[in-house]
């Protein structure tokens, strides 16, 4: 992992090349990580991972959050690993929600990391971020026809609610 | 069928007294995407070539190692196009998991890739501990070593029993599921459960291994190397199976780097890659032990190293075995881990942290982490946001069988249709890991 | 509480008189057959009862129950568990039911194991249309049987919202050894309660896929065609008339076996004799 100041470094490295791409960084749990811009999350990794003295050429996992109520609500995370060094970097991108029922959006990565693809996918069918270049951006896991992002933390748990003696009369729907 | 066998006017038929045709449904009441198995949007990616003839496996199919389903474009014998379509499973584990509390997270995490248990908890219990800061005693950590292994050898037994028998090596099967049950017999003495344990716990685990675990596990570990011989000797030896393996399914180091495989698959590719070598999570570093890796990747290289990772994990389990180390097998942290039994009858602050954490469970303070371990098929990796609440914000699993999925593609096309069965075997995904 | 040996350990309840009455109306009816002196409808329900369809349906109930061929069908984690109970440890062949078909169409039994989830449901109910009946249904573990601990969006919870559900089997996993148990259960019912699949036990007739004519509150007791099978497997029967659609209908706000039962109250004395068993018998064998 790089220390705090080496995240620092990279992320004033990064900020010399592309203005404002680094929004911020921290670290904790000996874990590094550097906050992106979302409309540049592509240069970032690009020079992550192509760079001379940087290379995080696997990109180990790839999945969303939803922060509510904080804001911006979603966040984009990517694990990136440099194998040799065995190095982590977490680049996280975060995404307001733009309301109204319009989905936010953000730059597929698949055409620098191969196994970006299925997890965007599945990042889309969770939360509903659209990444646009996907090459095939449909629904992964939920049925095709489905309506709702159900990882979104104000999309309800659903399942049928456990009856026990004492609850008997408070579930909709069950008489004894 | 006659459309007008209903009563007419009853209030639950009131749409079918309109034929089905009106309906645009067949005659069971199934829209037309369902019946052809597609949706709109495949079947206009499919609809190309004349020629190809389109072929749909699963998610009912014997050889599909659960509910997995591929859309296979087949030119005469050979894959030209494949699709894995998943999701026939999905669980909603994760959104569960965001309404408990981080206790019983631990049997849900569990149920992801139902045949690694042991790993899905290790990796929740590690970002957990990792967000507490919390050291859990050397012999909890040696009994989390021990558990693991065995449980990376029943994975691999499964899927090397079922890969056999995929190939038509039924045999291999009734083999790998006796030596499956001995390693089940030892989980149900330490935990009491076959399967889905729940024997780690925050801190770790819940109680120490009971008398005469320690003997049937060396008899286990005398025993083992022996079969794991005779496995190979019956493979090794079997021309349809090295027919079938051999040279089928490569794909390149650089490849399976790019699609984010991890695992057997990318060892056999050549890679050496092992987050127990590199990586503390756990103490793998005082035990003596080696990375099997392949050469070309090819299935046999894949079978040669699962075959050969039972042996080092074989290696391990006797290490711990042996060099168990004495003293608690739980962390001493009255806030996250439940106060010994026999506290409860004499001090009342043993009591009320005991109905602290029963009824509303530890606080975990805010932060996210991602905290990934070796599996038997790769990187489990969990992703774990708190907000300093007893309930966990986001659970998520890197699955490495989710990952590992996408290689599919480059192992198959090109390859004749029968080798798909081959490959998917050695790729042994584990479909509850892949949704869930 | 009263415990009818005889009903747990027999195979079908058929032969065994309940009572000492009815003991001896048999005899006195065996007397008056041997004198000949039984004729007509007495002497076709009395062939029929005794000779033929008992003893034939009681080898047919037998060799079923002992040849249940599962469809090779695994869910999650409790498929792993049903694949280890074909192992050489559990051996299921014991009890017939280790050949596991791959083909819907050859399979007698679904193992549900494990949890359904809303994507899979269509796939299963229409592996479940495709077999052939008699089939049977066991629903493995909690998840296939209550949605378990998965009460969440994505999970059926209990696989009997879609599937008549004959065997729920508790656990999660289930040891192969309960499943086990749950097969043989299921033989004791194949054993003891002869019939020819769901529809006739449910009495669920007028579904789509047996168009036979629907009516509230007087459903058919007695069987169309002219074998058992006729009636079920593709007998569509001829359309209703006019005036059968136009009958009063007397409980219109029940459906299904809970119309059977309304209409079997209101029509108790006037019953139509059939040679099989009244429901209860064989329940708890
Ligand atoms: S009942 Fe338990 S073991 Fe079976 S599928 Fe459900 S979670 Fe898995």
């Amino acid at each position: 992992m790089p220390d705090a100041p080496g995240l620092e470094l990279i992320a004033h490295e990064i900020n010399e090349r592309h203005e404002g791409a680094v929004v911020g960084t921290s670290y904790e749990h000996e874990q590094a990580a550097l906050l992106a811009d979302p409309d540049s999350i592509r240069e970032v990794l690009a020079y992550l991972k192509d760079a001379p003295g940087h290379e995080y050429r696997f990109l180990a996992s790839l999945h969303g959050a939803d922060y509510l109520p904080a804001e911006p609500r979603f966040a984009v995370h990517y694990e990136l690993l440099n194998m040799p060094r065995v190095e982590r970097l977490r680049v996280k991108a975060l995404l307001p929600d733009p309301g109204d029922g319009t989905l936010p959006e953000l730059d597929s990565v698949t055409g620098l990391f191969a196994t970006a693809d299925f997890q965007e996918r599945e990042v889309y069918d969770f939360f509903g971020i659209v990444f646009r270049g996907h090459p095939d951006p449909r629904r992964i896991l939920m049925p095709e026809d489905y309506v709702g992002f159900p990882q979104r933390r104000d999309f309800p748990v659903g399942g049928d609610p456990v009856i026990f003696t004492n609850t008997e009369d408070s579930v909709p729907g069950w008489t004894k | 069928m006659n459309p007008t066998t209903r009563t007419p006017g009853h209030p639950d038929y009131a749409d079918t007294t309109r034929t089905p045709e009106q309906l645009g449904r067949d005659a069971v009441g199934r829209t037309e995407a369902q019946v052809i198995g597609t949706s709109p949007i495949e079947r206009t990616a499919i609809e190309r070539e004349e020629e190809l003839f389109t072929i749909n496996m699963g998610p009912h199919h014997p050889a599909t190692h659960g509910v997995l389903r591929l859309l296979v474009e087949l030119e005469g014998e050979v894959v030209r196009v494949l699709k894995p379509m998943v999701g026939y499973v999905h669980t909603g584990i994760e959104k569960s998991c965001e309404t408990m509390s981080y206790w019983k997270v631990i049997p849900f995490v569990e149920r992801m890739d139902y045949l690694s248990y042991f790993f899905n908890m290790e990796a929740f219990c590690g970002a957990t501990e990792k967000l507490l800061e919390l050291e859990i005693p050397r012999r909890a950590a040696w009994l989390r070593i021990l558990h693991l292994e065995l449980n990376r050898i029943h994975s691999h037994l499964v899927g090397l029993g079922t890969t056999a028998l995929d190939l038509g090596a039924i045999s291999m099967f009734w083999y790998c599921f006796r030596e499956r049950d001995k390693i089940l017999d030892l989980f149900e003495m330490s935990s009491g459960q076959r399967m889905h344990t729940r024997y780690f716990q925050v801190g770790g685990v819940v109680e120490d291994i009971p008398v005469g675990f320690a003997e049937r596990v060396k008899a286990f570990c005398a025993d083992m190397p022996e079969r794991i011989d005779q496995y190979a000797a019956l493979l090794d030896q079997n021309e349809i199976f090295l027919q079938r393996t051999k040279n089928i399914g490569v794909v390149s180091r650089e490849r399976m780097l790019d699609l984010g495989v991890t695992g057997p698959l990318l060892r056999a590719a050549g890679e050496p890659w092992d987050l127990r070598k590199v990586d503390d999570y756990l103490p793998y570093s005082e035990f003596d032990f080696n990375i099997p890796i392949g050469t070309i990747g090819d299935n046999y290289d894949r079978y040669r190293v699962r075959l050969n990772e039972m042996r080092e994990s074989v290696r391990i389990v006797e290490q711990a075995i042996d060099g168990l180390p004495e003293g608690p097998w739980i962390a001493d942290d009255r806030k996250v881990v439940l106060p010994p039994r026999d506290e409860l009858g004499t001090s009342m602050e043993a009591l009320i942290h005991h109905f602290k954490l029963v009824t509303e469970g530890f606080r975990v303070p805010p932060g996210e982490v991602y905290f990934p371990i070796e599996g038997p098929r790769g990187e489990y990796g969990v992703f774990l946001v708190a907000d300093g609440s007893s309930k966990p914000v986001r659970v998520h699993m890197r699955d490495p069988s989710f990952v590992n999925l996408q290689s599919l593609r480059d192992m198959c096309v090109g390859g004749y249709v029968a080798d798909l069965i081959a490959n998917l075997a050695m790729l042994d995904p584990i479909l509850g890991g892949i949704d869930r | 509480m009263d415990v009818e040996r005889t009903k747990l350990r027999g195979l079908s309840p058929l032969d065994q008189p309940r009572s000492p009455e009815e003991l001896r109306v048999r005899q006195m009816k065996a007397r008056d057959m041997l004198r000949g002196d039984l004729d007509g409808a007495d002497l076709d329900e009395y062939v029929e009862s005794r000779v033929l369809t008992t003893t034939l349906e009681r080898a047919q109930n037998w060799a079923r129950g002992n040849s249940l061929f599962p469809a090779t069908f695994g869910l999650a984690c409790c498929a792993i568990e049903m694949m280890s109970m074909v192992s050489a440890r559990y051996d299921t062949a014991r009890f017939g039911s280790e050949v596991f078909r791959a083909s819907p169409r050859q399979a007698d039994m679904l193992i549900l194991s494990g949890r359904v989830s809303i994507k899979m449901v269509p796939v299963i109910r229409r592996i479940y249309d495709q077999m052939l009946e008699p089939k049977w249904v066991l629903s493995m573990g909690a998840c296939s049987s209550s949605g378990g601990m998965f009460a969440n969006y994505a999970v059926v919870q209990g696989a009997d919202k879609f599937l008549p559900v004959d065997i729920h089997i508790p656990g999660c996993p289930p040891r192969p050894e309960a499943l086990m148990y749950g097969i043989l259960k299921l033989q004791r019912k194949i054993f003891g309660d002869p019939d020819l699949g769901w529809r006739e036990r449910y009495q669920a007739y007028g579904t789509e896929e047996d168009a036979r004519p629907w009516r509230p509150g007087a459903l058919p007791v007695e069987r169309v065609g002219e074998t058992p099978a006729a009636g079920i497997v593709e007998g569509h029967g001829p359309p209703p008339t006019e005036a059968e659609l136009n009958a009063p209908v007397s409980h219109p706000e029940l459906t299904g076996h809970e119309a059977h039962d309304a209409y079997e109250e209101a029509a108790d004395d006037e019953r139509v004799t059939t040679s099989r068993p009244p429901a209860a018998w064989g329940r708890d064998a």
